[in-house]
């Protein structure tokens, strides 16, 4: 087993730096976040380790160089909202906001241990900065869309956003959601698919088709951007100018990959849930040196 | 102890929903309400004039409605989820379980024309199993309020209340159970006739029943406590201890599946407690299509027939 302290976490990222640094940062802080999702997993024995490692780069740009938030004052109520509504991708989320400074990095450890805060899925009433108890699929977006209509109700200018699984989206509750965002013109409200393909046994287009996925969220009234989902700087970029456009909620799909950028990882279904070997860890923290 | 006037007038208690919502939104403007195109059904026109901006209808869509509440809640808002109760609780039942109770989220959900109230439209629209459902979820209260000042008041205490709270708002009609300086306390059941035989102990619109029943049984010269048991969730536990080692047999009644509901809870607490026989009224199973009054009557869901299930258990219960 490799020490789960070793890989070091990232900063946040100061956004008034040069837009190439900040890109560079966030190349980097994303490696680091996957070598210490890695440990964590190692060291747990169980994890999502497909969906954290395609999911890291939305989520680094997100709490690294996006969001307003204080840590140490995590209940603000003008603070930007993110809802991890893939619940499963807890290695990620846990992992960036022990590196945002909600909690300390050595509480990673106790991942999925017995009486550990760390749950498979995220309870926000144990871990600060988790805004929303998921796990069961289809739960995140609807909140969100709450979230949204709160804010816009109050005047408030915080934004919020949602990653959602790309399978996830064959629960019919997204869809309600869809629906109601579309038609209450929330347009501080982003949602981001994690359009890696991939669902727990096989291919989404294998098993219920999602495509054309832009055309049916443009058909509910959302404003949708295609994007490669680990170009930090296309990311970085996208959530600075939203909304994309006035009156409609946005609607990002992030194309990724399943267990990005490890090689044997990349793209393969099992990986969903799959727990790394010793030896395996070691050759993937090997690629990400 | 509530006396009761034998009066006749019955009372939609949609109406004392309307009324509270309405005051609630007044002094506190954090109140918003949720509801899934059901203005009409849940009495909401009078809100709807008053407070536009504070409506929020999804449409047809429960599950969307129990999570936009939770989101509401997580905004800093108030929200009053008002939705027939067969679908709100059958529909959203994981919402209610994930985004309410387990994240403690502070929503109010009133369930509108709860039990059989849709008689004739069939078991579609029955909502008789929703107590089972909820009773098994952690962290959310329920209450079966019994007539309008009831109504009121529970839904004044859910307000005041941190956290999710399911109450029942009856649409048949209720007559005055309760004198006007009762106050209701989560919770806390409350004994409206004495009698030291058996007890009887009802919720919602069989707390009017069940009196009935009482002076009938009184007339044989049974002497048979009423309770009145609005929360059934979480259970008085004390009040149902009493019942078993005063009078050594309980009736239980209620708007609702004989399974998982007060009944249910009852006889689970007098098991661990001190058991004595029980008998536990309501519906066996999906009932046929009729009546909300012909339905109640047809499952002897009425003062005699009340009375005749108390009498077989005193039989039971022996000298």
């Amino acid at each position: 087993m490799v020490t789960t302290t070793e890989p070091a976490l990232p900063q946040r990222i100061d956004t008034s730096l040069p837009r190439e640094q900040q890109v560079r940062l966030l190349v980097d802080a994303s490696r680091l976040i996957r070598r210490r999702n890695l440990a964590m997993v190692d060291a747990a024995g169980l994890g999502h380790i497909g969906g954290d490692l395609s999911a890291t780069d939305v989520v680094v740009t997100l709490f690294l160089a996006t969001l307003n938030y204080d840590p140490a004052n995590p209940e603000l109520p003008d603070r930007d909202r993110f809802v991890m509504s893939k619940g499963h991708a807890s290695g990620v989320l846990y992992t960036t906001l022990a590196s945002c400074g909600f909690f300390a990095p050595s509480l990673l450890d106790e991942y999925m241990k017995p009486l550990s805060p760390l749950n498979g899925h995220p309870d926000s009433k144990k871990v600060p900065g988790v805004e929303a108890n998921t796990g069961p699929l289809g739960h995140g977006l609807p909140i969100a869309v709450g979230m949204a209509i709160a804010a816009k109700l109050g005047g408030s200018p915080r934004r919020t956003f949602c990653l959602v699984g790309d399978g996830e989206l064959q629960e019919g509750s997204n869809w309600e959601a869809l629906m109601a965002g579309g038609h209450r013109e929330l347009d501080a409200l982003t949602v981001i698919v994690d359009r890696n393909r991939l669902q727990q046994g096989a291919p989404t287009e294998e098993t219920s088709a999602l495509e054309p996925l832009a055309d049916k969220a443009r058909a509910f009234r959302w404003a949708v951007t295609e994007v490669d989902g680990h170009d930090h700087a296309a990311l970085l970029d996208l959530f600075a100018g939203l909304p994309v456009e006035a009156g409609r909620p946005n609607f990002v799909i992030a194309h990724t990959h399943k267990g990005q950028p490890v090689s044997f990882m990349r793209d393969r279904v099992e990986w969903h849930n799959k727990v790394p070997s010793g030896a395996q860890i070691r050759a993937a923290l090997e690629e990400l040196e | 102890m509530s006396a009761v006037a034998a009066e006749s007038t019955l009372y939609d208690c949609r109406d004392a929903f309307a009324e509270t919502i309405d005051a609630l939104a007044e002094a506190d403007e954090r109140v918003v309400v949720v509801c899934n195109d059901s203005i009409a059904s849940s009495k909401l026109g009078g809100f709807a004039a008053k407070f536009p901006e504070r409506l929020v209808n999804v449409g047809i869509a429960e599950q969307v409605m129990v999570g936009i509440a939770a989101g509401l809640a997580n905004g800093g808002r108030r929200p009053f989820v008002a939705g027939a109760s067969c679908f709100l609780t059958a529909r959203a039942l994981e919402q209610i379980k994930v985004d309410l109770a387990y994240t403690n989220a502070d929503v109010k959900l009133c369930a509108m024309s709860p039990g059989v109230a849709y008689g004739e439209f069939g078991p579609t629209h029955h909502s008789i199993e929703d107590i089972a459902w909820l009773r098994a979820i952690d962290n959310l209260v329920a209450i079966v309020p019994a007539d309008p000042l009831e109504t009121a008041q529970a839904l004044r205490a859910a307000a005041e209340y941190s956290g999710p709270v399911f109450v029942r708002v009856s649409r048949m009609g209720v007559p005055v159970v309760y004198d006007a300086d009762y106050q209701f306390r989560i919770g806390h059941a409350m004994r409206l006739a004495d009698g030291d035989d058996v007890t009887l102990i009802a919720n919602g619109t069989m707390v009017s029943r069940a009196l009935e029943a009482s002076a009938l049984l009184a007339a044989d010269g049974v002497g048979a406590r009423v309770v009145s048991m609005p929360t059934v969730k979480p259970l008085d536990l004390d009040e149902i201890s009493a019942a078993a080692e005063e009078t050594g047999a309980i009736v239980a009644v209620e708007e609702h599946s004989v399974h998982g509901g007060l009944g249910g809870a009852i006889a689970e607490a007098v098991v661990a407690q001190r058991p004595v026989p029980m008998r536990i009224l309501g519906f066996p199973g999906f009932a046929p299509t009729g009546s909300a009054e012909w339905l109640l009557e047809h499952f002897g869901l009425t003062g005699p027939g009340i009375r005749d299930a108390a009498i077989e258990l005193l039989e039971r219960k022996g000298p």
